[in-house]
Formats: C-alpha cells, structure tokens, sequence
C-alpha cells in the first residue's frame, strides 16, 4: 500500500465546496425562525441621552426590540477575556465591562446598541430604521500613540490615561541600555504595523436554538473555537448550564483568527432565543465584518538595534503601543505580549533584549489575534533592523544575517535554543533556508541587474526576511503561568466501527485548513486502511469531546498527535485482539499494512478482523474490555518553531510610486509534512495576507473614530492579479518533541513575507536614500517618499 | 446590505420600458447591469420604489456599423465590448478601454449604456466617449435626440438624461487612416475605478498631430475634454518632448478630487503621467 503521509492528497472536502454544497451556519434553517438585526453606533464615541423604539416595535412582523437596558434588566454580563496580563508593579491589567448592548456610552463605530428580531431580516432591518436615539456625541482618540496623552478622551473610567498594562520581557533595561550605548552603531526605526481588517469570505452568523422541551440551548456560529466559545458564553456570561448547551461551528469560510473570539452577538441569539421561544438567526452583512470582527496588527513602536564593528548584534530594545481597541476581545492581552515579545530573538544571536509593551484602549473595534499574531509585529521590527541596518553599515544584508545567526541544532542531540525572551526553540536549521533562498533568487546574478537597471535610470530592489515564529501555542501549564485562563491543548478520539470503518473526532477545526483529508491520511497510513474508511467529525460540543479550536497553526502539531495518542492505543488493544485470535504472544506480532502477522509465518488478521472482534467478542482475551474506541488529551511539551527564509524583488516607477513586484521567492521550514499540497497552498495563501499589508491593506480612520474604508471599494485586497506567481521550496527540521515532527504552517507566509516587500522598496530606492516607506506602500506614499 | 423593498418590472422592449418609466415616475429605477445601482441599494444610499429591469431588451443589445459609424446599444455589455470585431476595427480605443473595466464578473453584467447613464466620475468610459467623440442616443416617449459627449457629462454623477428618457445607442466615428489611439489608467487598487484615465484619439500625417481629442476621467467631479493638451499638439511634431510639454497641461483648469488613494497633487501629477503615457502610445512611439 502507498503510504499517503507526504502525498498531495486531493482534498475531500473540496467536493461539497466547489459544488455550492457547503453547509455554513447561515444556510441553515429551523423551524419558526425569527432574524436579528442589530443597530450599531454610527459615533466612535457619544453618551446615549435616550433611545425611543416605540416605532419599530409597532411595525407588522417585528417580534421584539431589546436594548441595553434590557440587557442589564436581565442582569447579564458583558463578554470576558481568556488571557490575563499583569502590570509590571503587579497590579491586575485594566478589564472593563463589554456588554452584549450598550445603554449608557458608546465606545467605537459598530457598537452593538439594540437588536430588532422580526420575521424576516428585511424586516429586522426596516424596523431598526425606525429606531430612534439621541447621542451627545464625544470627541474620540483611535491611535495609541495619541490615546495615553494627559488630555486624551477617555475610553474608560476605570483605566486612567487609556492604559490596559504596561509589560516588559527579556534582559533588564539599563543592561540592554548600556549595550546599546556602547555600540559600533545603532540602526533605530518608527514603526507602525498598521491596523489589519481579516476580510473572511463567510461573514460571522450565529443562530440560537432554545428547546423548551428539553430545556436545552443549541448555539450554530461561524467559530474556530466552539467548545471555547461553549465555555466562556456558559460560565462568564450568561451562567446557562454547560451540558445543556451545544455549539455547533458547521462549514466556516475562513477565520483568519477573527473567528476564534467569542462575541456578543453569539450570546446574544442565544439569550433572545431562551427569552422568545424560537430560534434567532443573525448574519452580519459586509459592512458589519468591516467594523465589528476583530482587527488585527496595530501597533506603534520604536525598535533599537546596536551593532558592533564587525556587525555582530549586540542588543535590541523595543517599545511598542498595542491599540487594543475599545475592549478586550477573548486573546487581545495576549497578542502583543507574550506571542510578540517573545518572537524578538528571532534567528539571531542577540546578547540583550528588552520589550516593553503599553497596551491602550481607544475608541475603535477591538484588536485581537490576525493570522500570525503577534509574531508578524515581531518578525516585521527585526527584518526592517537587519535590512536597514545592513544599508546604513554598508553591508550585505544576507551576509548580516548569516553571520548572526544560530547555529543549527537538532533538539535530540543538541539542546533546544535557550532565548533571552523566555522561550527555547525546539529545533532549527536558520542558515539554509537563506541559502537555498539566495541560489533560488540568483542573488549574486540579481546584485548585476540591479546595477544595470540603476544605470538605466530603473529602481529594482531586493529584500530579506528571515523570521521564526512559535507555534502549536501549549503546552498548558506554560500559557498558565503567562496569563491564559484556559489550557491548550488538544483532544483526539479515535472511534473504530465494528466493521473497521474509523471514526476521528477531532478539538481542532476547520475553517478552509483542510483537515478532513491531512487528519485522515494520518489515520489511513497507522491503520493500514483506505483513506474513504476515515471520517473526520470537528466543530460539534455534543460529538466531540473537548477542544482548543484551531489557531496558532496549532491543528496538526497538537490535534494530529492527540489523534496519533489515540492511534496508538487503539493498535496497543488491537494487538492484543489478534494475539489471542493468533494464538500467539503480542511481542510475537508485526503490524503492517493493515493486518497483525506472527513474525516468521504467513498467519495474520486484518485490522477489520479485529474490530469486529473487538465488538462481537466470543472468543476474547481475558481481562480485556471490548470495543475499539480510544480519547487522548494531548498537551505538548513545547510550542513548535517554524522558519525560514522570504524574499521579494520589486521595480519601483519613480514617476507614479508604484511598487511592482515581481517575484516572490520562500523557503519555509515546517518540520515534517503530511500533505505538500495543503502545506503549499497554505503558504500562498498565508504570503498574500503578508504581501497585502505590505502594499494595500490597512483600516483607515477620521479624526472622529470612524472607518473610512470599510467597503471593499475603499480598502485594498489583495488579488491575484497583484501578486506574481510564487516561487515556493521546503525544508525540513522535524519538531523533536511531538509524534508526527510536525510544526505547523498556517501563519507562516503572513509572519515571514511582509518585511520582504518593504525591505526590497528600501533596496530600490536607496540610490536616492535610505528611506523607511511606511505601510501599506500605496504608490502616493511612495511617490511622497521619492519626493520629500 | 439589505435593501429597502421596491417592485420589479421587467421590459421586453424599449416601448414598454418607457411606458413603465411613465407609470411609475420619479421613483423608478432602470437595471441594466446593476453593477452601481445594486450596491447603492444594499447600502440603502438609493431606494427607488420601482425596478424596470431593461437587461432584456433585445434591442438594445446589437453592435453594428452604419455608414461611417459603429453603433452600440446601450445594453451592449463591456465584455461584448471588448470582444467585438467591429469595436476592433473601426474604434479599437473601446475594445482597449473594455479590458480595464473592474473584472471579469463586472465586465460580463456592466453595460455601456448603464455605465454612461450613472456617471460615476471615475469610470472609464466617459473618457473614452469623449476622446471618440461618440454620441449617444436618448428616446422618451416624445421621442428621441442625440446629444455629443461633450455636452452629455454635465456634473457629478449629472448627465444630460432626463428622467422619462432611456439611453438607446451610442454612435462612435469609424476610425479614419492615420488615427492612432490609446487608454491608459491609473487604478484604484480597492475598487478599480480610476484615479486617472486618459483617452487619446490622434490623427497624423507624417509625424505631424493634424488633430487631437483627449478625455480624462477619474481627476474631476465628472470627465472632460483635454482642451488644453490638445491645443497644445494640433499642429506639432509628435515628439516624445511636445508630448511631454502638452501632457503638463493636464488637469490645469478643473477641480480637483480628493481621497485616501490619491491627493489633489498626486492627482494631477498622475494626470499628466498618464496623458503622456497615453499620448506617447496613441503615437506609436
């Protein structure tokens, strides 16, 4: 039998996608269905004088109007946070309310004020029209930079000055200070990592179900995380008892991380469900994703590099406002701190580093995890260093990394990678995936072209990025100790029908990942079964255990080795099935495709054999139970660290500004691979996101708080037409501490590739100076940049 | 996203659009492609009581030449457009101008005739209407009249349409010998509008510009005509630095637009860029 472990597997899934077969949470419909629409604050920041919705609860087929007042009747609490992050004196970080509808103040554009529940959405909508409300509307602060000014307005009245925390990591100040003061040169940046806007195809929907008959709550949500989402709407919440709540996450198009969080709206259906007797479906329109799903990125910071005179590394210092918004979304302390400070070792050797980081609340749609988190923040300040760096010492950029870069270490014979910002990486091979970057691009052939075109009046450039990111986020006692108010890791059941057909129950889910067929080739392979043998069941509290969801590229280095945990269970008591039935000893047994044979002979039993005895169990070894069926709880040992290498050429046209670019070359390092396909794909998928900041995307705002590009006429997305065709390699360092050596590759093409494109408009432009373009690179600014 | 109720009618020809249009007056809408008017009505930005869908109407959908003119319903598409081989032959500068419009769904459901009547101060074909010096055919039930390009762009979003009247036919002059011509667009990345679209229709003998007609669009609350620029080049050698000096007279005596994408300077520093750009390709240089 093939084995399909490193095969390009078509996906199973694609078949009910690509024919419009999908099952997302707003196709679904239940009997005696009513649909929410909610008014949001069109004011980033105004008191409500009164609000008069006399009207629309007049108005034929309207079910019923709540407001926060009602809300608050109903002594409901606002949605809680899952990380905590403490001040450096100690003090708790700043957690103030986020109420499901807001009665009193509004705190950004979108802010949920009432929900019209109707017979239909079109009249959901036309009553919300007739709602009348009376703001005393306020002067509002949206960058963070501004937000902790003396006189700023204030978000809060319990966080003075718009501070959230104040945090710091790595070695302590005055020794990176001094570092820093004692250095050959320091290259020092302003940054800003612009507010990102995730765009998922599917919007959010929830639908909330209340059955009176059996006094139970079924929540349908476009999650990546329902079990979460279960957890934290049943405790915090609206305190509804966990087993008589399901949530269900069906088909979900796309999550980019936004659709990890829990929001208001989803305990919102289900409070209103519980309250009306019927179920309430709610669907967020485009504009609603554009201002309510939570954004990405944003943050303002200063970076310090110092050098000595060979160009060694000697210290980093770096301090960054995080716009967390106007409330903490479920992982919003989290993204800055730990997954962003913890990243500033990046690849290099750097003796000192200190992070500190002021989290800020403002008059905006909350902040959270954006694919990557964090560590593009992190991996975005060292790439510009290096490269900037690089032209300000006259070096050669990749020569610069090289020479500060760790050695490579295995993580068996050689220990993991002890950091100065509490991490030890788990293995790592940094040096040749530049090298095999460098031979794909041509470099020293590049170096010549580029020097022709500049004599020719042409700026062709060329930038670097050599990132690592941490991910497959765990292991539980770890993210305890750093804030985490849940454990994570994952659950994995493997449930082998009597006729030997498999069925996987999976914490993770998937949301465009492709699990159904990457899970399932793990499953196929071990058992010695056919791929159509395997079911993969996800997003369901009622049929799935537990689980984390799936985020920080966490699904196959945490849920496939619960899964494996699981597999090997299920050999260890298979093995003592067919023992028994061979008549022989377990030791004496090899299992091998599909089938348990006494070493030496031709006497063997299929693994379908076996399961049916396992359910039929006549002639059984004593002391063993029947069935097959097996549930892990994996908590890995360590995060895993993904690398590698990206780099973007680009050709500027002076005359417009505008940035061209033309190849894009990564050599990324994901450990071991089950499908090279899915892994591939997701790479240029995760490049696109990563380009798109560089170049186009980015949430703009009014000196009032409001959005002015929240429609896709107005803010940029990436298209394929955009981007060239990439030119994409592997290497593989397998994770010495999981089953599978996996390392995850979902972010990986969003945290490596955005400080390529930038660094190679550096390159272009440095005949005319050594510039800092800021992103998105929009030709204006560009041609502003050339211009002065 | 969801739009205010409204009643849809849907014509079978233009005599019976016209009678719906008169029943039901001021509120109607006409859809053609629905490309501009849908989206607006999503975001409740326009709410007309009535539909009268005129996507239908054969005769509103053929591409001919008559004598020495490409005639073009108005419910031809920018994809047919794009595809046509008398748009090809005898006003290529349509064909070129088609391949830009937003992308490929836009171009199979956009018309012609729905993109002049909405005119968005962004779109592409008002600047190639200009620069062809086509004229467009307009009926009521009153009758009908032709007006020129030139005095049908009248504002923002402003044309010389009446409410009773519906867009039938744009009329473009066949391309005489000696013509050469060009589209050239700078986009709006996001909606792919244009920030600057220059048309340019010239005619030379023997390096020599005997005449010259240049719309642009995208820089202004509505498109206009060059006047400057052509002015400039009537009588001169079409050189790549009489084009140049020409194309720096762009966007010289016209207000300005203004957004994230592109400022009042940037704007009329693109204008000039891309009238020369498109100069220099109508050229052949």
């Amino acid at each position: 039998m093939t084995k399909l472990i490193g095969q390009s597997v078509k996906r199973v899934e694609d078949k009910r996608f690509i024919t419009g077969q999908g099952q997302y949470t707003d196709d679904i419909v239940l009997p005696g269905m009513t649909y929410a629409y909610i008014l949001r604050s069109p004011y980033a920041h105004a008191t409500i004088k009164s609000i008069d919705t006399a009207a629309a609860r007049a108005m034929e087929g309207v079910v019923a109007v709540f407001t926060g007042e009602d809300i608050a009747k109903a002594g409901i609490n606002g949605v809680p946070t899952g990380w905590q992050v403490n001040f450096k004196s100690g003090e708790t970080m700043k957690e103030p309310p986020h109420p499901l509808l807001v009665a009193d103040r509004v705190k950004h554009v979108g802010d949920s004020l009432a929900v019209v529940i109707a017979e239909s959405r079109e009249i959901a909508k036309d009553a919300a029209d007739l709602i009348e409300i009376d703001y005393d509307v306020l002067e509002a602060v949206w960058n963070p930079a501004d937000a902790i000014a003396a006189d700023a307005p204030q978000v809060h009245e319990g966080a003075p000055n718009n501070i959230c925390f104040d945090w710091e990591l790595g070695n302590p100040k005055a020794e990176v200070d001094a570092a820093l003061a004692g250095a050959h040169h320091v290259t020092s940046l302003d940054l800003v990592n612009q507010r990102m806007i995730p765009n998922p195809i599917e919007p959010r929907s929830a639908i909330g179900h209340f059955e009176s008959s059996h006094d139970r709550y079924t929540l349908y949500t476009t999650s990546q995380n329902p079990h979460l989402t279960r957890l934290l709407m049943c405790a915090f919440v609206l305190g509804l008892p966990e087993h008589k709540v399901r949530v269900v996450a069906p088909d979900v198009g796309g999550g980019f991380g936004s659709k990890i969080f829990h929001y208001t709206e989803e305990a919102l259906v289900i409070w209103a469900s519980g309250k009306l007797g019927r179920p309430v479906k709610w669907t967020a329109d485009r504009s609603e994703c554009f201002t309510t799903d939570a954004h990405g990125r944003d943050h303002v910071t200063k970076a310090e590099m110092g050098f000595d005179k060979e160009g060694n590394i000697l210290g980093l210092r770096v301090k960054t406002y995080a716009n967390l918004g106007a409330y903490l979304s479920t992982f919003a302390p989290c993204v800055p701190t730990w997954l962003h400070g913890t990243l500033l070792q990046g690849v290099y050797t750097t003796p000192k580093i200190n992070v500190d980081v002021t989290g800020v609340f403002t008059h905006t749609n909350a902040v959270d995890a954006y694919r990557g988190a964090g560590r593009p923040e992190a991996t975005y300040l060292l790439e510009r260093l290096l490269d900037t760096a690089a032209l300000e010492m006259g070096m050669d950029p990749a020569e610069l990394r090289l020479q500060n870069m760790i050695q490579p270490f295995d993580g068996v014979s050689q220990p993991g990678y002890m950091t100065q910002v509490a991490l030890q990486y788990d293995s790592g091979n940094y040096q040749a995936t530049l090298h095999r970057g460098l031979e794909m691009v041509g470099y020293e052939q590049f170096r010549q072209e580029q020097a022709e075109a500049r004599k020719a009046g042409r700026y062709l450039g060329i930038g670097f990025s050599t990132y690592i990111e941490a991910c497959g986020i765990a292991p539980s006692a770890v993210v305890g100790a750093l804030g985490a108010r849940a454990g994570l890791y994952e659950v994995g059941q493997v449930r082998v029908q009597p006729t030997g057909k498999v069925s996987v129950f999976t914490g993770a889910h998937s949301h465009g990942q492709g699990h159904e067929t990457t899970f399932a080739q793990i499953v196929a392979d071990t058992l010695g079964i056919g791929m159509g043998d395997v079911e993969i069941i996800h997003g369901d509290s009622e049929s799935v255990a537990f689980g984390m969801g799936t985020y920080g590229s966490r699904s196959l280095a945490v849920g496939g080795s619960a899964i494996m945990k699981s597999l090997d269970k299920i050999l260890e008591k298979g093995a003592k099935i067919a023992a028994h039935k061979l008549e022989a000893a377990v030791e004496d047994l090899d299992f091998a495709e599909g089938k348990w044979t006494v070493k030496g002979t031709d006497k063997s039993i299929g693994f379908g054999d076996v399961a049916l005895t396992a359910y039929v169990p006549h002639n059984y070894p004593q002391g063993v139970e029947p069935g097959l069926d097996f549930s892990s709880f994996y908590d890995p040992a360590n995060f895993t660290y993904p690398f590698g290498t990206h780099i973007a050429i680009v050709e500027v046209d002076p005359q417009t500004g505008k940035v061209d670019l033309k190849r894009f070359i990564a050599v990324d390092d994901v450990g071991n691979v089950i499908n090279p396909m899915i892994v591939e794909g997701q790479i240029h998928g995760g490049l696109a996101q990563g380009i798109g900041q560089a170049m186009f995307e980015g949430a703009l705002y009014d000196d009032g708080g409001n959005l002015i590009n929240g429609s896709y006429m107005d803010y940029t997305m990436p298209r394929a037409d955009d981007l060239p065709s990439f030119e994409v390699d592997r290497l593989v360092t397998p994770c010495p501490h999981n089953p599978l050596g996996v390392k995850g590759a979902g972010e990986a093409g969003a945290i490596g590739s955005t400080p390529a494109v930038v660094n190679a408009v550096m390159d272009a432009l440095s005949p005319l100076g050594i510039f800092n373009p800021s992103m998105p690179m929009t030709p204006e600014s560009i041609w502003r940049t050339i211009n002065g | 996203m969801i739009p205010a109720s409204f009643s849809y009618h849907k014509a079978n020809s233009v005599q019976e659009a016209l009678g719906m249009l008169q029943q039901h007056g001021g509120d109607a809408k006409l859809l053609a492609g629905g490309h501009s008017l849908i989206p607006a009505m999503k975001l409740r930005l326009n709410q007309p009581s009535t539909l009268i869908d005129i996507r239908h109407i054969a005769e509103l959908q053929t591409i001919s030449v008559a004598g020495d003119h490409v005639v073009i319903g108005a419910g031809v598409t920018h994809h047919q457009i794009a595809t046509n081989a008398h748009i090809h032959a005898h006003a290529p500068i349509l064909a070129e101008a088609a391949e830009w419009i937003g992308d490929v769904q836009v171009r199979n459901m956009g018309t012609l005739g729905g993109s002049l009547a909405h005119a968005d101060p962004a779109a592409d074909w008002p600047a190639v209407m200009i620069a062809s010096h086509a004229s467009i055919e307009m009926q009521s039930a009153s009758g009908s009249r032709t007006v020129g390009a030139d005095d049908f762009f009248l504002g923002f979003f402003e044309t010389a349409l009446q409410e009773d009247e519906i867009i039938t036919a744009i009329k473009i002059p066949v391309a005489g010998a000696h013509t050469g011509s060009a589209y050239k667009k700078f986009m709006q990345p996001a909606s792919r509008y244009a920030i600057v679209g220059c048309a340019v229709v010239l005619t030379h003998e023997n390096g020599k510009c005997t005449a010259a007609s240049i719309g642009m669009t995208g820089v202004s609350e509505f498109a206009y005509r060059e006047k400057a620029i052509e002015d400039a080049l009537v009588g001169k050698e079409l050189t790549p630095e009489n084009i140049k000096h020409a194309a720096s007279l762009a966007a010289k005596d016209v207000t300005l637009m203004s957004d994230h994408f592109a400022s009042v300077p940037y704007r009329k520093h693109l204008a000039s860029v891309y009238a020369e750009r498109a100069l220099v390709a109508a050229a052949g240089l």
